[in-house]
């Protein structure tokens, strides 16, 4: 069958000029899928802690400490208002220029953090600071006579959050959290920019060399259609199964 | 016999506008009270002055001899004396029924988990909604949600229960069924407090009756001396309405 594939396209590759050598060639199909293990690696790490930065700072906005609630304003301000391509630069470049260097097993100087550590740390404090925001549009939307029922019943200020308020605002923000998880992983190909061989970085040393940039692209956007549609389609799946019978949310 | 409740010289105002003014009343156990009034009388933040939810401004309430005004109060052990039932029900819309009746004892009280179940089965019996115990509030009627309501109170084993217009946003059919709920409890002994508009249903169950206007109480005594022979202007003009 693979084999059947290959002979394919290295025909369509003779025979019309149209070159995708990554169907046929042993050397650009390693790099490309490295390239897309990258890709969703970056991507899984990214949403989980991005997911994680969003419910502490939800928590934190609604501290009874000021000082937590305006850290926490000034977070989201920062890195909802810059973009992420020179986020990512400033962690890289100046970030990662103040922490000290680690000796590697051949005994030379390593930075603490390589390039692929960066952008997990940018693009899940990036996404996050949107995330903090849904979260804390879908725990405003929970009714006040909610909490004041468990209030009633004698639960604590952190059980009614935990028990009653999450689990009600998180059903109710999930469709726009899917919307931010969308847009983060295709925000990851900006980890390019700092050399990490993502998909978009593995297809560009790929049509570097083939000469085949046309073809690298309409593969490069259709990978990317089936990931986004990966990722909506587990969403969905996640959203019907917290479903509750009867509830609108 | 000491009252359950002593409710004396209670003042409330919510920035400089009172909703309360000079409020005393003493509840004995096992009796049923109502209060009754027009809208913005302040009977809605009496009941959830009694149970701490709303703090007071002045004046003391004693529930079994707890003080409510009390910058120390144990609002734990205050809240597992008193059961409330709000008029949108506010039941826990992720839980089924029988969940969000066993929940409450499993994480404030610590019973075990099979205890909390049986019990709250045992519950959703006495409120005539065994069939139910699976299904989400989303799928029950309002006048079912009201009883599981009730039961999701119970479940605490309450000394008092505080009733809050349970029945206003209710149709007359589904009403009958949630007042018989009540009826039932209070005749067992439960010692209940009720806001209520259901005029003839307070005149049947009630021991006294309360009528509140302008946050005071103007008028109280039993059903009859009450809805038979008032002797306000005022308590005469309001139920000449609704009568």
């Amino acid at each position: 069958m693979m084999d059947a594939i290959a002979h394919w396209f290295k025909w369509l590759s003779n025979q019309h000029g149209i070159n995708y050598s990554v169907f046929f060639d042993n050397y650009d199909q390693t790099l490309f899928l490295k390239g897309l293990k990258t890709t969703i690696i970056l991507s899984l790490a990214c949403i989980a802690l991005s997911i994680l930065v969003g419910l502490i700072g939800a928590w934190l906005q609604g501290s009874r400490i000021r000082a937590a609630r305006v850290g926490t304003a000034m977070f989201v301000q920062f890195f909802r208002n810059t973009p992420p391509l020179v986020q990512l630069a400033f962690f890289y470049y100046a970030v990662s220029a103040l922490l000290p260097t680690v000796t590697d097993s051949f005994g030379a100087q390593t930075p603490l953090i390589n390039n692929l550590g960066w952008a997990i740390i940018s693009f899940s404090l990036f996404a996050g600071a949107f995330n903090i925001e849904i979260f804390r549009s879908g725990i405003e939307a929970v009714p006040s006579a909610m909490t004041e029922a468990a209030e009633s019943l004698g639960y604590t200020r952190f059980q009614i959050y935990r028990i009653v308020v999450i689990p009600i605002a998180f059903r109710i923000c999930l469709p726009s959290l899917g919307n931010n998880l969308v847009n983060l992983v295709k925000t990851t190909t900006l980890a390019y920019a700092i050399g990490v061989p993502e998909l978009l970085y593995a297809s560009a040393q790929i049509w570097s060399e083939a000469m085949n940039v046309r073809e690298m692209m309409v593969l490069l956007l259709i990978t990317y259609v089936a990931l986004v549609a990966i990722l909506v389609a587990v969403m969905q799946r996640w959203e019907k199964s917290l479903r509750v019978p009867g509830y609108v949310s | 016999m000491q009252p359950l409740i002593t409710i004396s010289h209670v003042e409330k105002s919510f920035g400089t506008m009172p909703v309360l003014r000079d409020i005393s009343m003493t509840i004995a156990k096992g009796e049923c009270a109502c209060i009754i009034g027009p809208s913005g009388s302040g009977k809605s933040t009496l009941l959830r002055c009694i149970n701490g939810l709303v703090p007071v401004t002045s004046g003391s309430i004693l529930v079994d001899s707890i003080e409510v005004n009390d910058p120390h109060l144990d609002k734990l052990a205050l809240r597992r004396k008193v059961g409330i039932v709000f008029q949108q029900y506010n039941l826990f819309p992720h839980k089924t029924a029988i969940q969000n009746i066993a929940m409450a004892p499993i994480h404030v009280l610590n019973r075990p988990k099979d205890e909390a179940y049986e019990n709250a089965r045992r519950l959703l019996a006495k409120v005539k909604l065994s069939e139910k115990a699976d299904a989400y509030p989303g799928e029950l009627s309002g006048g079912q949600q009201q009883r599981v309501a009730i039961a999701r109170s119970l479940a605490m084993n309450p000394m008092v229960m505080l009733f809050d217009e349970v029945t206003a946003a209710l149709d007359p059919e589904t009403k009958k069924e949630v007042l018989f709920t009540i009826r039932d409890l209070a005749a067992e002994g439960m010692t209940c407090v009720l806001v209520t508009h259901e005029m003839g249903f307070a005149s049947e169950v009630a021991d006294h009756v309360y009528f509140t206007d302008g946050g005071r109480i103007v008028e109280a005594g039993t059903p009859t001396e009450i809805f038979k022979a008032a002797r306000n202007e005022r308590t005469r003009a309001f139920l000449s309405q609704v009568l």
